[in-house]
């Protein structure tokens, strides 16, 4: 359960074979499953296969799902080899109307012969060329020219093993002999495909669940999961209820606020090609829309994280000769994600400016944190400051913020902010607005809050091309 | 004490974890609280932008700051920075190695973070300047044992967080490459992470192929918290936009809701008829909904209050690999295995 000798399952990403198989196992069921009817052929009668569109019928009962769900669920069946058409069976492709399929045989299954062996593709290769008379073309000639050469040693195998399979073959009904070339050639075709047709069995780079050699599991190991373990038995854990409540209060509070839930006005770029919207909201604009100002009294987070907002707020803080918190804040958040060069030289500057008797900007510490602080700054690093930025950041939050939501400044912007019109629906919807491009953030000099510049609308350039 | 005993108790408390979990399981189910919420109305998005120029799998894509940037990366080392908005390539940059599994945009859009199998993670800093090389600027920062499967910038361009096939996830100064702090504790690959939104910016979360979640405290190294309920690989880890809770996306064909505070997994996204693996997940702005991209080449969109599903999105051509809100949640992007990448509105 800690991962303790697990075998390496070294198969990334595999198709899920397994879950594939139980539903062709459903769809061939004699009561629940697809209807199964004889079909002929020229002059031979084929049972158990099924048309197209009752596959595709069947899959919209079972899984309740829409007719282009169930055609694509179906299609990915076919394309790793569970059905095949017996008219067209070099097409792995689902047909939802009355081409006939049928089941692909469990030996044939990928993953009861997973890997594909070369030695069995030799053969097949090597039953065509002979019915062929040596006509092998494309991708398969190519492929039988390389094992050729590969295994050149056991090739008289392979000769006897094709000859032999062609003639017992021979002997079935015609029927038969029809079934088991498209079985095996539908096996083929999913697990050597034709150039230009992707592999569905293509995985990524090698994935491992084996530990063996990655967490050592020795006493330390042990002491320390314990310890997650303890910690997780006496751990305050809230009601999943009250979590619950908080998730509908948080969507439902965002929910305007959410372009893809309730759009946005004038209206959302990527559908009119319309970038007022940014613009609008850009960084640094000189009023804000409503809902932006609204979000600043969502929580103190938001407020900060908006560098308008933060820039309002830094004003206000101002008018009460407070703003030194805001700053000290602001810069032991430089401290904390700066360069690891920079370190000491950021401690001593935010030292000498904040936290120092008689300093400048002087912030106001209880003495417990102050003194745990100037005890960390013995061995300055780059969380030493991070006690007294959370008590100055819970001091803005519970005693500066609050006052700032019901301040004039807060009341004034909101009554000032705009609500923009929802643009109109264009008249010739088949003509393409032009789409301005916007200089790169890489191009123009960062702002000192790090954002990047807002970006004006440029030059109005042509179309872009793909 | 001797190591046996130690494992043995470690052992015993390891199941009285498990078992309170399950006591727990007794506590009412998210959907029953949602069902007072409105259902969602009809839903509609499209493929709004198609941006082509890959000439493999795409298998990582990345926002900038400015909301229509991206960067994406692919199997043949080829790492693109484009104006998704007109479609407009902007920077190309080939890396020395295949599967650039990993790829990041700076917070200041000025620089990209990219890695794969070449087991690092690097630098560019993006220049317009016809004269210079972008592999020349490259700056060399992470260096893993084993592929890189997931990067990301912290609040600034100073810091990287990587994960790593290696089992282990680690947070670099960028200038220096010096190693500030590693995560161990997965017992197998780590395959994605996520930077949690919170006040106090000090965790983020990890997924890997032991099928466990784990969030982990930055400054000391510690994981804090586990969850192990996925029944294979968790391919995807994204935070819940309020930072109580997270979503994962595993190749047991489910999305899984957990919660922090609640410290359990409170609601599961499956359906029977989706058997493929989700490749990445993400949330749209207000965390109402949740997008995640499968392996069977779609997209399938979840009421994460109600767990029910509200829509499917059909338009790839092969796995969706990789899936990003953008910052300002007008729209989302998806890159996959046929090469492209999709914006949608």
């Amino acid at each position: 359960m800690w991962g303790w000798g697990e075998a390496g399952r070294n198969s990334p990403s595999r198709p899920p074979f397994a879950q594939m198989e139980r539903v062709v196992v459903s769809m061939q069921d004699p009561d629940q499953g697809v209807e199964m009817r004889n079909q002929r052929l020229r002059i031979t009668v084929i049972p158990h296969t099924v048309a197209g569109s009752d596959v595709v019928d069947w899959l919209v009962q079972k899984y309740c799902i829409s007719e282009e769900e169930a055609l694509h669920l179906g299609t990915l069946l076919v394309q790793h080899g569970y059905l095949y058409s017996l008219r067209s069976p070099r097409s792995l492709v689902l047909r939802p109307d009355d081409t006939p399929y049928r089941f692909q045989t469990p030996y044939f299954w990928t993953s009861t012969l997973w890997p594909a062996a070369e030695l069995d593709y030799a053969i097949y290769l090597t039953k065509k060329n002979i019915r062929k008379q040596g006509a092998l073309v494309g991708h398969e000639k190519e492929h039988y020219d390389q094992l050729h050469r590969k295994i050149n040693h056991t090739w008289d195998l392979v000769v006897m093993q094709a000859r032999e399979q062609l003639r017992a073959a021979k002997q079935r009904r015609k029927g038969d002999r029809l079934v088991i070339a498209c079985q095996e050639q539908t096996y083929w075709l999913v697990n050597r495909p034709p150039p230009g047709v992707p592999s569905v069995l293509e995985q990524g780079p090698e994935r491992s669940s084996c530990t063996a050699g990655r967490v050592q599991m020795n006493t330390e190991f042990y002491k320390r999961e314990m310890e997650r373990c303890r910690k997780a038995l006496t751990r305050a854990r809230v009601k999943s209820s009250i979590c619950l409540e908080a998730y509908l209060k948080f969507s439902s509070q965002h929910g305007p606020h959410d372009p893809i839930m309730s759009g946005c006005l004038p209206s959302n770029p990527w559908v009119t090609d319309d970038d007022t919207y940014w613009i609008m909201n850009a960084p640094s604009v000189a009023v804000p829309t409503k809902l932006r100002v609204e979000r600043w009294g969502f929580s103190f987070q938001e407020l900060l994280e908006d560098p308008l907002g933060r820039a309002h707020f830094m004003d206000f803080l101002r008018t009460e000769f407070s703003a030194e918190n805001l700053s000290f804040w602001e810069a032991c958040e430089e401290l904390r994600h700066g360069g690891q060069a920079q370190v000491h030289a950021m401690v001593d500057a935010v030292y000498q400016q904040f936290l120092a008797p008689g300093a400048a900007r002087w912030v106001n510490i209880d003495s417990r944190t102050m003194e745990r602080t100037l005890e960390g700054l013995q061995q300055p690093h780059r969380y030493v400051l991070d006690d007294a930025q959370l008590h100055i950041y819970m001091l803005m939050k519970k005693d500066s913020y609050p006052r700032f939501l019901k301040s004039s400044t807060y009341k004034d912007l909101l009554a000032e902010a705009v609500i923009p019109p929802e643009a109109k629906r264009r008249v010739f919807p088949f003509m393409r607005k032009p789409r301005h491009s916007s200089p790169s953030p890489a191009l123009l000099p960062a702002s000192t809050s790090g954002e990047p510049v807002a970006a004006a609308s440029g030059p109005e350039c042509g179309d872009g091309g793909t | 004490m001797d190591e046996e005993t130690v494992e043995i108790q470690g052992r015993i408390f390891y199941q009285m974890v498990a078992i309170k979990d399950c006591i727990l399981v007794q506590n009412l189910e998210v959907h029953q609280v949602a069902e007072r919420v409105e259902a969602l109305g009809q839903f509609v998005m499209k493929t709004r932008r198609t941006l082509k120029g890959h000439g493999n799998k795409v298998l990582c894509m990345d926002w900038c700051k400015d909301k229509r940037r991206i960067v994406s990366s692919s199997q043949d080392g080829k790492v693109i920075v484009w104006d998704s908005f007109t479609t407009n390539k902007e920077h190309a940059v080939t890396m020395p190695c295949t599967w650039v599994m990993a790829c990041a945009y700076a917070p200041s859009g000025c620089a990209i973070a990219c890695g794969g199998l070449d087991n690092k993670c690097s630098v560019y800093p993006l220049t317009f300047d016809k004269n210079e090389n972008m592999a020349a600027k490259k700056k060399s920062v992470a260096m893993h044992t084993n592929y890189l499967s997931a990067c990301s910038f912290t609040n600034s361009d100073m810091q990287i967080l990587t994960a790593s096939g290696d089992g282990t996830c680690a947070l670099w100064d960028v200038e220096s490459g010096q190693l500030l702090q590693s995560f161990h504790g997965h017992g197998a690959d780590v395959l994605c992470l996520d930077l949690a939104p919170s006040e106090t910016g000090n965790t983020f979360v990890s997924g890997g192929c032991d099928k466990k979640a784990m969030v982990w405290d930055m400054r000391s190294g510690q994981c804090v918290q586990a969850f192990e309920t996925h029944e294979s690989d968790i391919n995807s880890v994204r935070y819940y936009p309020s930072g109580d809770a997270f979503a994962s996306g595993s190749d047991d064909a489910t999305c899984r809701l957990y919660d922090l505070r609640a410290d359990r997994e409170v609601s599961i996204y499956s359906k029977e008829s989706i058997i493929f693996g989700a490749s990445s997940v993400d949330f749209s702005l207000s965390g109402r909904l949740l997008f995640a991209g499968y392996n069977d080449y779609t997209i399938n969109v979840w009421d994460v209050l109600k767990g029910s599903r509200v829509s499917i999105l059909f338009g790839h051509e092969n796995r969706v690999s990789t899936l990003r809100v953008s910052p300002d949640g007008t729209a989302f992007c998806s890159g996959s295995w046929d090469h492209t990448l999709r914006v949608w509105a």
